[in-house]
């Protein structure tokens, strides 16, 4: 779209593999189909629950039992996001960006093939190329694995409901949905490798899974899955074994649903006819920091980037700056530092910057100050809810004015709270000037 | 060493702070009842008449919403629902207690002698204490430190005004529901208080001479105004009332000029909440006797910068001080900061720039720094920049909630840095939504800083980092797509 806005002749090229159990989407990609939008519409159905619970404390009377219906909500959900789709597809058409719902793959220099669902192939030539085909969930390569498991790719359209379930994996990905599901009251339980959110502040993460487990979701550690099958009727064995000896489990579920990591979508493009390097393990494709392959024509963002966040807001970011070098003469290159995130665990939390075991690696445990209290949203005192569960840190380093250079925060409304803090990171805030700062009453912010 | 007056917000932290360096701290706190007859215990406005019991029946109201948006994510629950007053007040109620009694159990921990007394000078470093019962002592202190608020004023040119009428201090103590309500005049108080009270399902209505929510930024104003009628708030514009009687049955009658068409109407309520603002406490403490200056017009205490009066030995600080906003954080801050002047070797001055705050009507608005008015004024229109966009908050879309008035402004300097003056924000959660904000500008955040910050992804607050429209290009401000 910023393209088009320089009126350079555009095509986009968009096509959804369907999943292992024949799933598939519309336009618009992980966020809109298959991630942020629907997770974040589920997440919302799940406060919701919590929301009733706490309006009879605050007065309000209602039917005493309250259920929750799964397909009133995924069809509400899938309607959004097909007007998404829609919106997506009237802006290119709009913008007069040629778009093709084909699997595009290189078959030589500035050349593409496109295949469409049909199987008719076309060919089309480009001066410049960008890759930016995203990710697909992994699968375990266990007996029963694709029959049987179902994937986040699966879960946002899921036309039943998925009962009793069983998430495998401790990503963000496997507890938020884990979150959500418990949150419209399903039986859910978790098997978790090793630790939980790799990558993510450890303290905040063991906060997040005690949460969870004494929010009533079930929390199998140090086991992983070797095989999956049919079990009574209707329902789901899933045998798996310890990581720490031979101690085996059974367990009986309605569904499984696998968030164990995701695979870049680069190794059946054809990048090897036109010679991108990527990265053979990981698949994913190194680029400099003006995301140029180390072919000179062909760029790639978002989710496949080697070494860079995988997160919306990143890639638009970086596609818009990339084409206004390209065509409009600027030269701002992306600035991956500081980048805020918010995980939507039924509680949720946020972060900009290190987090504690990364600022001590770096800066030395003696050269950083760590700030931090627990509190107790307002909005919880009168439903006497989890009192002194949510928890701010912020990790200053000591020979830099005390610069804040990690800010975390676990609380309803993690987002909302910690992108104001990412702006004030990004203008080099430091403890003085936070504490020099009026807070707002009463806020869980302040 | 140091005698406080007043244990509300800035009273309370003033005297805590102060013991931590070991100093023999006292505070005096007496609550008057209201006309009504309304009283509470230790902590001030905010605690018992203000933010506390506001926020928890805001978030009552607020969860009306919750429990319509439930049945289209899928819960099934059977309209309509019911709200009762008394459940929801004596909840809240109960945990306002619960912080009385915590401020007391603080003030013991820290070694704080309180004195549940009416105080007044006798001389500039003696106070005559009065309890209830009316017996007297007298304390001395090196420190006076005058924290007494204020308290809400009535239109007592009105007939009936006093009589028949009530105030926030009464409302939330309320053990029977107000039923129909009328609040005349608009500050924020009224505002958010009509808000609330609609939100839990009774009719209410605001009755406004001019316009609401004055000092704030006029075009935000408006948009609150504009949600909440279509929430379901009745307004009642350009009309200031003239008398209110009582009639058999308890219900008032409240008569009313109509300016705009010269008429004179009438109507009938349960109740009458007067929110014309507020008189700083200051009549029984006796300032004449020491001379303490205080504005002709306010009645307000007049300080300097470091929070002193025109007396020495004696400060004030929080909503009793003129020209100071009526914040609790700012008291609270204000209140420390003396502290460690008086005691701590501190010579940091309290700054009253950028002070961010929130309006917890219906749907919320939050800003920090000027509104595009005074920048306006202060810069000239030709050397301002306003960004603005009109967005949908993710979680209206299945809820089907309209959005008309979710809107985000940024007023910035035109000139190359392109320094941020304001920031003004409409929205679910906009005190949290600007809290970082506010620290951003107290760092001097320019626009393009703000546009290097990504956003997350989805929450309203990424709309900020998203601004590029501008008032100046006319064109439409609309936040479209993902």
């Amino acid at each position: 779209q910023e393209a088009a806005k320089y009126e350079k002749k555009v095509m986009v090229l968009d096509f959804v593999t369907p999943t292992p159990l024949g799933n598939s989407w519309g336009l618009g990609g992980t966020c809109v189909n298959v991630g942020c939008i629907p997770k974040k519409l589920m997440h919302q159905a799940a406060l919701l629950g919590q929301a009733l619970q706490d309006s009879r404390k605050f007065g309000w009377q209602f039917s005493e039992e309250v259920k929750h219906n799964w397909m009133t909500m995924t069809e509400s959900v899938q309607n959004h996001i097909g007007s998404l789709n829609w919106g997506y597809r009237v802006a290119l058409r709009e913008k007069k960006i040629t778009y093709e719902n084909a699997y595009g793959e290189f078959v030589g220099p500035h050349t593409v093939k496109a295949t469409n669902k049909r199987g008719v192939e076309k060919l089309y030539t480009a001066e410049r190329f960008l890759i930016a085909t995203g990710e697909r969930p992994r699968y375990l390569g266990i007996p029963g694995d694709k029959e049987y498991c179902i994937s986040s790719d699966d879960l946002f359209s899921l036309p039943y409901c998925p009962g009793k379930t069983l998430v495998v994996g401790a990503s963000y990905v496997a507890l938020e949905c884990a979150g959500f599901l418990a949150g419209i009251g399903l039986d859910v339980t978790v098997m978790v490798r090793s630790i939980l959110l790799r990558g993510f502040d450890q303290d905040i993460a063991n906060k997040i899974g005690e949460y969870m487990e004494g929010h009533g979701i079930n929390f199998i550690r140090e086991f992983v899955p070797i095989k999956i099958e049919e079990g009574t009727p209707g329902v789901l064995k899933v045998t798996s074994k310890s990581t720490k000896g031979n101690e085996i489990i059974e367990g009986e579920y309605n569904t499984v649903l696998l968030a164990i990591g995701r695979d870049a979508c680069t190794r059946k493009i054809g990048l090897d006819k036109v010679g991108v390097i990527i990265n053979g393990k990981t698949g994913k494709i190194p680029v400099n920091d003006e995301e140029q392959t180390n072919v000179p024509y062909i760029y790639a963002i978002g989710d496949i980037l080697q070494d860079k966040l995988e997160l919306t807001p990143v890639a638009i970011q970086a596609g818009r700056l990339l084409v206004r070098r390209l065509y409009a003469g600027a030269t701002t290159k992306c600035d991956y530092v500081n980048v805020p995130t918010t995980v939507f665990t039924p509680l949720e939390y946020g972060a900009c910057g290190y987090s504690e075991e990364a600022a001590v690696e770096k800066f030395g445990e003696e050269n950083i100050e760590v700030y931090h209290s627990h509190f107790w949203p307002l909005e919880w005192t009168v439903p006497s809810r989890d009192n002194n569960k949510c928890y701010a840190k912020i990790i200053c380093n000591i020979q830099d004015h005390e610069r804040v250079i990690g800010f975390h925060v676990l609380g309803p409304n993690a987002g909302e709270v910690t992108q104001g803090f990412a702006a004030a990171m990004k203008c080099g805030i430091t403890k003085e000037q936070l504490d020099s700062t009026i807070g707002i009453h009463p806020v869980c912010a302040e | 060493d140091l005698l406080v007056i007043g244990g509300g917000s800035g009273g309370l932290a003033c005297a805590k702070e102060a013991a931590q360096f070991g100093r023999k701290v006292a505070v005096l706190d007496y609550v008057e009842p209201s006309p009504q007859g309304t009283k509470w215990g230790l902590g001030g406005t905010c605690v018992n008449v203000g933010c506390i019991p506001k926020k928890l029946m805001h978030q009552a109201a607020l969860l009306r919403g919750a429990l319509k948006d439930a049945q289209h994510y899928g819960w099934n629950i059977t309209q309509p629902v019911h709200h009762t007053w008394s459940v929801m007040a004596q909840a809240v109620q109960n945990y306002v207690k619960s912080l009385n009694w915590g401020h007391r159990v603080q003030l013991q921990d820290k070694k704080v002698k309180y004195f549940n007394m009416k105080g007044s000078f006798s001389d500039a470093h003696t106070i005559r204490g009065l309890t209830k019962a009316g017996k007297e002592t007298i304390v001395t202190a090196e420190n006076i430190v005058i924290a007494t608020g204020g308290r809400p004023k009535y239109p007592t040119h009105i007939a009936g005004a006093l009589e028949y009428g009530i105030t926030s201090d009464d409302l939330f103590w309320l053990k029977e529901s107000p039923g129909k309500t009328l609040t005349p005049f608009v500050f924020n108080v009224s505002l958010e208080c009509a808000g609330f009270l609609t939100g839990i399902g009774l009719d209410t209505t605001v009755m406004m001479r001019s316009i609401p929510l004055r000092g704030f930024d006029q075009q935000m104003a408006s948009l609150v105004t504009e949600h909440m009628e279509s929430y379901g708030t009745k307004f009642l514009k350009r009309c200031f009332p003239t008398k209110v009687e009582k009639l058999k049955g308890n219900r008032l009658q409240v008569t009313w000029k109509n300016t705009d068409l010269g008429t004179e109407e009438t109507n009938c309520f349960d109740t009458v909440m007067w929110a014309v603002g507020r008189a700083p406490d200051v009549k029984t403490l006796n300032l004449d006797a020491v001379g303490v200056k205080t504005n002709s017009e306010t009645g307000k205490i007049i300080v300097d910068a470091s929070e002193a009066t025109s007396v020495p030995h004696i400060y004030a600080i929080g909503d009793i001080t003129e020209g100071r906003p009526e914040l609790t954080p700012t008291a609270i801050a204000a209140g420390k900061l003396l502290a460690r002047r008086l005691f701590g070797q501190s010579s940091e001055l309290m700054d009253y720039d950028n002070v961010p705050t929130t309006v917890f009507t219906p749907l919320e608005y939050g800003c920090v720094g000027l509104s595009e008015e005074a920048a306006v004024q202060c810069y000239g229109a030709d050397n301002i920049e306003v960004y603005h966009a009109y967005y949908k908050p993710l979680e209206f879309t299945v809820a089907e909630r309209d959005a008309t008035q979710c809107y985000i402004k940024m007023v910035c300097l035109r000139e190359r840095e392109q320094r941020i003056l304001g920031l003004h924000f409409i929205g679910p959660n906009a005190g949290e939504v600007i809290q970082g904000f506010a620290l951003g500008i107290k760092c001097g955040a320019t626009y393009p800083q703000l546009m290097k910050t990504v956003g997350i992804h989805p929450t309203c607050a990424e709309e900020i980092t998203k601004l590029h429209i501008t008032k100046r290009s006319g064109l439409d401000a609309t936040v479209t797509g993902c």
